[in-house]
């Protein structure tokens, strides 16, 4: 089944009286269960894609189906439900709650959602566990290193049980030893079942994805599946589990 | 239903955690609404005090007792003109008591104001009434002891008082007064009555329970001087709903005693109580519109210093703004958050003004009464939420509507 289905959309924004094209012309459909990597040089449209397809923006023309349902006409609010139920969000900059501890970073779009608080604690912290945070969960962001803090946001992209995971440039921030560590993550998350669009301008990074969508100049360059990077050997207590970061 | 519940629990959890982080900066700007809400609520005790005690003190005067004066009371009368009347005398009294048949009781007053002594206690300028037996039937005296002087007493001008509650009060802190002799402007007068407490005017240096009562003519033998002051004839009208007919037979009378042609004006005023009270109501009118003004301008000075640091406060957070849009949020839980924060801050302020209020207000009360009620408790709290409300509502809307893309990307 297509979870996303994009048919000619193009994105046109006005800058003063210019009229600058993010995106020309797009079709693509990801369906469930996909390992997507989105890559192309700065000014590529990537960005652009990436908030359309997390209906944090709607295309200027063209279609735009998210299981199979018109996402182009939809309202604000319309939007934020979909994202709140459908998209998990993975930001470089962990965009974390900094007074906020982590389990209440990670229950935080069930509050939108509506769920019960004992629901959604148990379901924050069961997200907590899965990325290997079981003795963080009371922890501020300031007192988690940055692989911790992405871990975090993980956790909170996940505890909606989205159909797609939206990350964008996940490792952007972080150093490669732990951005690896991070990728293993995904993979695991990936191995699970879900549907995973990672964006990134790291040729490195999005080898570990078993499809790379190529952009240049708003245009689709290269759509290709690809063999995903095997997950290399991992040194001794750098695994998932350990997350010694 | 259920997720708005969560959201505003969720806000409020925010609105706490925010005003916690920038604590100096929430104070400062909870300080606008503190004053803005102590002086609001001093500002309505003291008024609701004064009012009441005014109206305490004047239903001393009794609502259907006329006043015949030299002197107009409360209006715009040319003072000149006033002072040029001929002084209304004991005869004009005693001819006017003769003719009028339609008053309860009619009872001449002279005044002047004395020093009265108890031993070595002394209590300066109190107002020392001279008048007959009748006087009592134009009041609503009560008496905490003894009685008023009797026909015979007040013909026979016997050198016997009765002294108001605050001047017992103070010549006789611990014992009792009745049948002690007091010295009242030098000369004895044995005490036979003290009044119970009547509440004090606010209005002018008269307070009615600073008095003395005297019989009329030891005024005129110990205080030569007021041989030829003015009298007040006080008229108590036989039932309120006669008092119009009551003032209608007196203005006609006097005239007559007066010897006035009728193309004369009155050369004499006929006071009562409504006048008092219509003067009292313009200048209280006057005192609440002006303090409802200032007050309200500190309120909306402080809802401005909120409006001032909820932009602040949205601005810095556009980042957080734009990711709870981004897993969800919608933009009326944004607004919601916001208005919230606003509120909590005036809410906050307001409790805090509202104690400081009533601690300013018993400190006040020790010079003129005041009245904290617990509607200004409700009004309090009511105002800082709407000024929470109303000031947060536009950076709230401001922050509802950002884009959540341009929102995330800012720094």
């Amino acid at each position: 089944m297509n979870i996303i289905n994009i048919e000619h959309i193009a994105k046109i924004y006005q800058v003063g009286t210019e009229e600058v094209h993010a995106l020309s012309d797009i079709s693509l459909k990801i369906n469930k269960h996909e390992y997507v990597a989105i890559m192309g040089p700065s000014g590529s449209g990537k960005s652009t894609l990436m908030n359309m397809l997390g209906c944090l923006d709607t295309p200027t023309s063209g279609i735009y189906e998210f299981k199979e349902k018109n996402v182009s006409d939809m309202t604000d609010n319309q939007l934020a439900q979909i994202r709140n139920k459908e998209i998990g969000f993975v930001f470089q900059t962990f965009n974390l709650l900094s007074r906020s501890d982590a389990i209440h970073n990670v229950e935080l779009p069930l509050i939108y959602a509506g769920v019960s608080y004992s629901e959604r604690r148990e379901r924050a912290k069961t997200a907590l566990i899965d990325v290997g945070l079981k003795d963080r969960m009371h922890h501020k962001p300031n007192e988690l290193s940055g692989g911790q803090r992405q871990r975090v946001a993980i956790a909170r992209a996940l505890v909606t049980r989205p159909s797609i995971i939206l990350a964008d440039e996940p490792t952007g921030n972080l150093d490669s030893k732990t951005g690896e560590e991070i990728m293993i993550l995904f993979n695991e998350i990936y191995e699970k079942g879900n549907t995973i669009i990672l964006v990134t301008h790291e040729e490195y990074i999005a080898e570990h994805a078993a499809r790379i969508i190529r952009l240049k100049d708003g245009l689709i360059e290269k759509d290709e599946a690809v063999v995903m990077r095997k997950v290399p050997v991992v040194r001794e207590g750098i695994g998932v589990a350990g997350s010694k970061d | 239903m259920r997720t708005i519940l969560f959201e505003m629990k969720e806000s409020m959890l925010i609105a706490l955690r925010a005003i916690r982080a920038n604590k100096v900066r929430s104070i400062l700007t909870m300080l606008g609404i503190i004053i803005g809400v102590t002086s609001v609520v001093v500002m309505t005790t003291a008024i609701t005090g004064i009012d009441n005690s005014f109206k305490n003190g004047i239903s001393a005067l009794g609502s259907d007792v006329l006043y015949i004066d030299k002197w107009a009371w409360f209006s715009n009368e040319d003072w000149w003109k006033m002072r040029n009347r001929r002084n209304l005398t004991m005869d004009d009294y005693e001819k006017f008591k003769e003719a009028a048949k339609l008053p309860l009781a009619v009872a001449p007053v002279m005044d002047t104001r004395q020093t009265v002594k108890y031993r070595d206690r002394r209590t300066d300028d109190v107002m020392v009434n001279g008048s007959t037996s009748d006087y009592v039937k134009t009041t609503n005296f009560t008496f905490a002891a003894g009685r008023f002087y009797s026909e015979i007493e007040s013909k026979s001008s016997r050198q016997i008082a009765v002294l108001g509650s605050e001047v017992a009060k103070n010549l006789f802190p611990r014992e009792d007064a009745v049948d002690k002799t007091v010295k009242i402007g030098g000369v004895n007068y044995m005490v036979i009555g003290v009044l119970t407490e009547q509440g004090s005017f606010l209005l002018g240096s008269f307070n009615p329970d600073n008095q003395v009562f005297v019989p009329i003519g030891t005024i005129f033998k110990n205080f030569a001087n007021h041989l030829h002051s003015s009298v007040t004839i006080n008229v108590r009208a036989a039932n309120p709903a006669l008092l119009e007919d009551t003032k209608a037979e007196a203005e006609g009378l006097m005239r007559k005693i007066r010897g006035l042609s009728y193309d004369e004006d009155n050369d004499f005023s006929i006071n009562q109580q409504e006048g008092m009270m219509e003067t009292y109501n313009s200048i209280a009118g006057v005192i609440q519109i002006a303090g409802l003004f200032i007050t309200g301008l500190s309120l909306f000075v402080g809802a401005i210093g909120i409006m001032n640091i909820m932009f602040v406060s949205v601005k810095e957070r556009t980042k957080e703004i734009g990711l709870r849009k981004a897993i969800g949020a919608k933009r009326r839980t944004i607004l919601g958050q916001f208005l919230l924060e606003s509120s909590t801050i005036c809410i906050m302020g307001g409790l805090i003004g509202l104690l400081l209020a009533i601690l300013l207000s018993m400190m006040v009360n020790q010079f003129i009464p005041t009245s904290i009620q617990y509607s200004a408790v409700v009004v309090a709290i009511l105002i800082s939420l709407l000024t929470g409300v109303i000031a947060g509502f536009a950076p709230a809307y401001t922050a509802a509507k950002l884009d959540p893309v341009e929102a995330l990307r800012y720094e």
